[in-house]
């Protein structure tokens, strides 16, 4: 069974709502929508106070090279625009809309018929994309449409479909797989025409058996897509792991996957590209699992982009008694939030509700010099010294000693048995190290 | 409803911890604490006892008075250090002499450089060599051993280490033959069982390994410092062994005889004192296994682990900064 080489850990997997079949959850009344909802520049407001409407209706408008388009979600009219909390805690610029009907823009197929031939050339595919507002699913919101335009000198060889889902917890990659098996493999078909690619391989761990079965079997009926099984190991999904489990090859150190030929897109990105491409619909939805040992309901949901993730979890059963934490996205890269007001945005996964024992950090001790966060770090790092300069602000040799590398999997605090929040200083050195050498290169 | 924590990922934890570690290591000492008892009788555990108590209470004082910091003698760090200390000294020592040791392996080995973590030797070593140099005459004074409820020598009766009759008798001229043939010498079985005089840890050698056994399924140690230890040691004392079998104490020998067993599998392999990364940790085991044979055959002392160690412990950090991981993406051979 392929899998990356260099370090990983095997967390308790945990995938309680593996089960359930994708629901759409019912309209909110309220929506608040981010205006920029990917890496990059942010996008311009192009909406006003009091204005009616659409679903579908462009909000905001991605105006650099790295940014990207948002869509209203639900028709109705916007009480504001103003700040919103958002899954990371902080204020972000949002569209306020009460919700009236579900008045879709004119041109939307919202049937479910499935579209199976390409007509669009190159061009016209990365043109709709783009103005969709399609934007990588698998969590970092990178606008696909940018992935999908090689620089000069470079070529794509392959394209890799991220199905491996190793966040402990979640599942709204694996239903998607099991459910919008087709029009994914349709999306991934686009994706290779786009990039003029004649092969793609999509990773899926083994832990889902029945999405690899299944999708090898419809891919039999498409050309140059196959099906990667997987071993189950954390962080098997993350973009340079896949790469190298995949087709055996090591992106550079600072590099991008074109680097080694590869473009990587995520399942989630697949259909998102299906329904842009042939179905002229927009990125306003997508699917969320709520989850969490004690949630009554965990379930996987259709949820309407900007929709308070509070109704979700009223839709799992309420939030139980003894809840310590809500995280958005899995365990292990997932952000604690600080509001249930937080609204769903197109990078959001996951809903995962721990409770007050589960939420409370080991003490922390001494390092002893174990070597653990050595031997688990994917990219090999040494997070206990790399933390310990963070600590110390030594971030030159912090830069030396690639910092800038670390890819935040959190395989180091996991496994550190004196309980060091590694990553908290990781980050932090990343950041400042960042700032350092953005400084210089301006210079 | 109660307030949400709010904390940076990852979310969940191994189960892991130092403590659980570190009493992992105790539970491995357990086969070697038995055939401790068995062929030294109570004055065997009267020396643990006495040895891990003052440890304890050491670092007890030390945190709560001279610190004044949190006290964490239950992590089971000071546990591990008592018996590892009386694990290293004969069954006769006097209780103010292993005191002492107890008191330098906390106080100087340990507590001096801040505690768990921060040591950069191991301190039961530290302890260990000092008494050695200090107190030489009853830290080489070996008890015979005798087994529990068997028929043998009385306490009072002591006699050279496997190690230190080898040392004596080529001293003397004779070749490892002659030695090996005479009635006093244990012989590779004693010796793998632990019919041997010597530190009270060090004797059986099976014990030992059983416990390692325990430690490698924990995933407490890996394998590296181990076998880099051993193979190197091996290789070395064969090649000599090969030249001339007469004055060369053979490979398998020198495993079993000593403290090889014991200082390879829970001392060199002890995490804060050695390197971090693999390729590190196979430079240490290698250095140590060298420098091991080296003071055996033409030290001053029959026995060279303790210092072995000790003189890795301090190449570590050296070792740390020479010895890096293979990082992701450094080295593209693409294919």
């Amino acid at each position: 069974m392929k899998t990356f080489k260099l370090g990983g850990v095997h967390p308790e997997e945990n995938k309680i709502s593996a089960g359930k079949a994708i629901e759409v959850l019912p309209l909110p009344e309220k929506v608040y929508i981010p205006v920029s909802q990917s890496l990059g520049a942010p996008s311009t407001v192009v909406v006003e106070k009091g204005a009616a409407i659409r679903v579908g209706q462009l909000i905001a408008k991605g105006e650099s090279f790295i940014s990207s388009n948002v869509h209203s979600s639900v028709s109705g009219k916007v009480t504001k625009i103003d700040d919103v909390i958002d899954a990371s805690g902080y204020k972000r610029k949002a569209v306020f809309i009460d919700v009236e009907g579900d008045e879709w823009e004119e041109g939307i197929d919202r049937t479910r018929d499935i579209i199976r031939e390409v007509t669009m050339d190159r061009d016209e595919i990365i043109k709709r994309i783009n103005e969709k507002g399609v934007v990588g699913l698998g969590g970092a919101t990178f606008p696909s449409h940018v992935k999908l335009m090689v620089p000069d000198g470079r070529k794509a060889e392959y394209l890799l479909i991220n199905g491996v889902e190793c966040e402990p917890y979640l599942t709204s990659d694996h239903r998607l797989m099991l459910e919008r098996g087709e029009e994914m493999l349709i999306g991934v078909r686009i994706l290779m025409k786009a990039l003029g690619v004649d092969k793609a391989f999509i990773g899926i761990e083994n832990n889902k058996p029945d999405a690899i079965r299944y999708l090898s079997g419809l891919s039999a009926g498409f050309k140059g897509i196959e099906i990667i099984p997987l071993k189950v190991k954390y962080p098997q999904g993350g973009e340079k792991q896949l790469i190298k489990a995949v087709v055996n090859r090591e992106v550079p150190s600072g590099k991008l996957p074109i680097e080694v030929g590869c473009v990587v897109n995520n399942v989630g990105t697949a259909l998102a590209v299906y329904e842009a491409v042939q179905k002229n619909k927009p990125l306003v939805d997508r699917i969320v699992t709520v989850t969490g040992k004690t949630v009554a309901k965990p379930c996987n949901l259709l949820v309407r982009i900007g929709t308070p993730v509070g109704l979700l979890i009223e839709h799992a059963g309420g939030l139980p008694e003894n809840a310590g934490k809500v995280i958005s996205g899995g365990p292990m890269m997932g952000k604690a939030l600080t509001s249930l007001d937080a609204p769903v945005v197109k990078g959001t996964s996951g809903i995962l509700i721990m409770d007050g024992v589960e939420a409370k950090r080991t003490a922390q001790q001494n390092c002893i010099r174990c070597g653990r966060c050595i031997t688990v770090c994917p990219m090999g790092l040494e997070p206990y010294l790399l933390a310990q300069l963070s600590e110390h602000q030594l971030y030159e040799r912090a830069e030396k000693e690639k910092i800038m590398d670390c890819i935040e999997c959190g395989s180091c605090h996991f496994t550190c048995p004196a309980g060091r929040p590694l990553l908290d200083y990781l980050r932090l050195g990343k950041n400042k190290t960042g700032i350092i050498i953005r400084n210089r290169v301006k210079r | 409803m109660s307030l949400l924590t709010v904390s940076g990922s990852p979310h969940v934890h191994t189960q892991q911890s130092v403590k659980s570690i570190m009493y992992g290591v105790v539970i491995a000492m357990i086969p070697a604490i038995f055939v401790s008892v068995y062929f030294f009788g109570l004055h065997a555990a009267r020396v643990m006892l006495i040895s891990v108590l003052a440890c304890l209470f050491f670092e007890w004082v030390i945190q709560k008075y001279l610190i004044k910091g949190p006290v964490t003698i239950n992590d089971g760090s000071a546990l591990v250090t008592g018996i590892l200390l009386a694990f290293n000294v004969p069954s006769n020592l006097p209780a103010w002499i292993i005191v002492t040791g107890a008191l330098v392996s906390i106080g100087i080995g340990k507590m001096s450089f801040g505690g768990l973590g921060k040591n950069p030797f191991n301190p039961a070593l530290v302890g260990r060599v000092f008494l050695l140099i200090s107190f030489p005459v009853q830290m080489t004074s070996w008890p015979l051993p005798k087994p529990l409820f068997g028929p043998g020598v009385t306490d009072a009766i002591t006699g050279p280490t496997t190690l230190g009759i080898f040392k004596e008798g080529l001293d003397a001229g004779k070749t490892v033959q002659e030695i090996m043939a005479s009635p006093s010498f244990p012989g590779y079985i004693n010796d793998l069982m632990g019919a041997q005089s010597g530190s009270m840890g060090e004797i059986s050698a099976i014990a030992l390994l059983l416990g390692a056994v325990y430690m490698f399924s924990r995933k407490i140690i890996t394998w590296h410092i181990p076998v880099s230890y051993i193979g190197t040691a091996v290789v070395f004392s064969g090649i000599l062994w090969l030249i001339d079998p007469a004055h060369y104490i053979d490979p398998v020998m020198h495993l079993l005889a000593g403290g090889m067993i014991l200082g390879v599998f829970f001392m060199a392999t002890d995490m804060v004192s050695s390197p971090v990364s693999t390729k590190g940790q196979l430079v240490f085991g290698a250095g140590a296994g060298l420098l091991t044979i080296l003071i055996r055959v033409w030290g001053a002392y029959p026995e060279g682990v303790s210092f072995a160690i000790l003189i890795m412990n301090a190449f570590t950090p050296l070792i740390n900064s020479a010895f890096k991981p293979k990082r992701f993406g450094e080295v593209v051979k693409n294919g």
